[in-house]
């Protein structure tokens, strides 16, 4: 679960990374507000959750109230990579020495976390990368032992940081494994850490994201989660324990276990289909998880084709039937509905559902070929 | 013989007393799995399943009255982590991690952990494994395989299910078919088992059912590559996945190219790894070479 860049910021300021003043703002009179506190010179970001906001326009610096306006009305118009902007945060400008680049990541693959410094900040770091490999100095942490500080010396020598910063760098650099460690971070992220009028560091912007399977034990984030940055569907889906992921197609499909979803979809789109979404009833669901996961789809309204595909094995078929039957026995469904039931009690669901007008296939090419004609239109 | 374990090992259930350790526990019996005894803190001294297997408090108490050699988690993900660290402190030779959604956090220490210890992790959140006839660990459906050749190693459960139903409609049985997992940190990877498929006298090929997301399916063609005799067969879920999103599983989230199925596709090919493309086409393509 990623965190917007102002509530990141708190949390730095909790842990003692230093940051630049500023407030988030929904409006130019509210952005006014906060720049006759912060004036003569603010910087106004748009708060959402890609990167690319400055490529996309969405960081600028404002000079007067009349250009905080301006610009606050400019970025609050912007949709970048598919978000619109609805909050920007707006923050003394600061003074630019030199950029850095700091995070701490999950490495998954070596199953340990890792401490990344870089002397190129402020840009994106994988073009970095990209052109020169040795631009990011990359050290394992033992999570046992946690970061220690040498490596942060080391990581302070890698970036040639001046040496009269290096208390204050492992302050922040320490701050942020912390940070990371008690919150169950995923990944945590500085980029740019500044060098400010000489002598001072400043974490310019703040990334925070916390490991999704770990949220249930910190209440204390629910705060910082912008729910109105989700989609409505996904937020609906988590509650009922589905896992639903939008997708810009109009099959609607429910699945039963991810990777058999995944296959669904790849499957859709050998076909030419285009899937509506990722749905995941989980293994073992029941009939109210199959009946919530049904509604999902039938309140979405580019939906043209709904695409049921269950293989049974913990997760019983007459138990899937019963879910959809308690839907389609109280609402009339105007989109034709393709469904495939094998396995675990199979015969007993395709029985239940006889008389219900479903179209019945047999195996899970034949569902999507059937699915992706109709949303088509298409007889092949 | 299945790999990894005899068809005889003695077996315990980690939160046997749970709905889903509990109905998975009867499902294993019946296939003839040794399931010698459950453990569920304060519940021992309980019986279940008709007054059979005993229940005790801890996994140490567990392994001195039954002699229990491996163990099959169920326990609640707020839970499994410690459940986990049990089963390695009482030196279980095999954990099977069945939970889905432990913190990451805790499964890198839970490795970094296990580093001084023989006891071998499969999983978090994988089905277990199925030797047709032999013996079944987890939760994978007996009927859908049935006895033959295939090893199998996949990332996923209900898609296994229905590729190796479908290879059984088409007349090829599985030798073993075993599942490390759709979590990102996951205990054992594709090489240690590749290598056991590989000596096993058993299984005359070999098929790979991975996803997006990670460099699993890297590290299995390097193996296969440098190890691998038996023909080994590849096909990856997720092609039409978009970026940066979590396909069900914590897994199977493209984070890089490395991790999209179109790279590791080029690579499987490059190996000369025969393909499917499409799970269609995995029946016939085991069938015909």
């Amino acid at each position: 679960m990623r965190i917007q860049e102002y509530q990141s910021k708190r949390i730095f300021s909790h842990y003692g990374i230093p940051i630049p003043k500023g407030r988030v703002a929904i409006n130019a009179i509210i952005a006014d507000h906060i720049y006759e506190e912060l004036k003569p010179d603010v910087v106004i970001k748009a708060q959402v959750l890609t990167s690319g906001r400055g490529k996309a326009g969405g960081i600028r610096l404002a000079k007067s109230a009349e250009q905080v306006e301006q610009i606050t009305n400019d970025i609050l118009g912007l949709t970048i990579k598919g978000m619109p902007v609805k909050k920007i945060l707006v923050e003394e400008a600061v003074k630019i020495d030199q950029e850095y680049f700091i995070a701490i990541i999950t490495d998954k693959d070596a199953g340990m976390p890792a401490l990344m410094a870089s002397k190129y900040g402020g840009m994106d770091i994988e073009d970095a990368v990209r052109e020169n490999s040795s631009a990011i100095y990359t050290l394992p942490i033992d999570p046992l032992a946690g970061l220690l500080e040498f490596q942060v010396r080391s990581a302070a020598l890698a970036v040639e940081l001046p040496k009269q910063l290096w208390n204050d760098f492992a302050d922040i650099v320490l701050a942020l494994w912390k940070l990371y460690e008690e919150n169950d971070a995923d990944s945590v992220e500085i980029n740019p850490l500044v060098i400010s009028e000489g002598d001072k560091l400043i974490a310019l912007d703040a990334k925070v994201n916390i490991d999704d399977n770990a949220i249930y034990r910190h209440p204390e984030l629910t705060e910082y989660f912008d729910l109105e940055e989700e989609d409505r569907m996904e937020y609906q889906a988590k509650k009922y324990g589905l896992s639903y992921v939008k997708l810009d197609g109009d099959i609607g499909c429910m699945v039963n276990g991810a990777g058999l979803a995944m296959a669904t979809l790849d499957l859709l789109s050998d076909q030419g289909g285009k899937p509506a979404n990722f749905l995941d009833i989980g293994g073992g669901a029941n009939s109210e998880k199959v009946s919530s996961g049904l509604k999902i789809l039938m309140q979405d309204e580019r939906v043209k084709v709904i695409l049921i595909n269950i293989f049974g094995g913990i997760t019983r078929c007459d138990e899937v039937a019963k879910g959809l039957l308690s839907v389609f026995n109280n609402t009339t469904i105007e989109l034709p509905v393709v469904i495939r039931l094998a396995g675990t009690n199979a015969v007993e669901g395709l029985e239940m559902l006889k008389n219900s007008g479903l179209i019945v296939v047999e195996n899970i090419g034949e569902a999507a070929r059937i699915s992706v004609q109709l949303s088509t239109g298409s007889k092949k | 013989m299945s790999i990894l374990v005899r068809s005889d090992i003695s077996v315990l259930v980690q939160g046997i007393t749970g709905k889903e350790g509990h109905f998975h526990a009867q499902k294993m019996i019946s296939y003839g799995t040794r399931i010698v005894a459950g453990v569920t803190p304060g519940k021992g001294g309980d019986w279940v399943m008709d007054g059979k297997i005993p229940v005790f408090d801890s996994v140490k108490t567990a392994i001195e009255a039954t002699g229990a050699e491996a163990s099959v988690i169920f326990v609640p993900a707020d839970h499994a982590a410690d459940a986990i660290y049990e089963a390695v402190e009482a030196q279980l030779r095999y954990v099977f991690c069945v939970t889905e959604g432990i913190p990451m956090q805790d499964m890198m220490r839970i490795k970094r952990y296990m580093q001084t210890s023989e006891t071998q992790l499969i999983g978090p959140n994988s089905p277990g494994l199925l030797s047709p006839g032999k013996i079944k660990l987890g939760i994978i459906p007996g009927e859908v395989a049935k006895p033959g050749n295939i090893g199998v190693i996949s990332r996923s459960g209900t898609l296994t299910y229905e590729i190796v139903n479908e290879l059984s409609k088409a007349g090829a049985g599985i030798s073993t078919c075993i599942g490390i997992g759709g979590d990102p940190i996951l205990g054992t990877g594709y090489p240690e088992l590749l290598e056991l498929f590989e000596a096993d006298p058993e299984t005359e090929k070999i098929l790979i059912i991975g996803e997006i997301g990670g460099r699993f399916e890297e590290n299995a063609v390097r193996y296969i590559s440098q190890h691998n005799t038996k023909p080994v067969y590849a096909y990856i879920v997720g092609k039409s996945a978009p970026e940066g999103r979590r396909m069900g599983h914590a897994g199977a989230i493209i984070e890089k190219r490395a991790g999209s199925a179109a790279y590791k596709n080029e690579l499987i090919k490059n190996a000369g790894i025969r393909l499917a493309s499409s799970i269609e086409e995995i029946p016939a393509l085991l069938l015909k070479s």
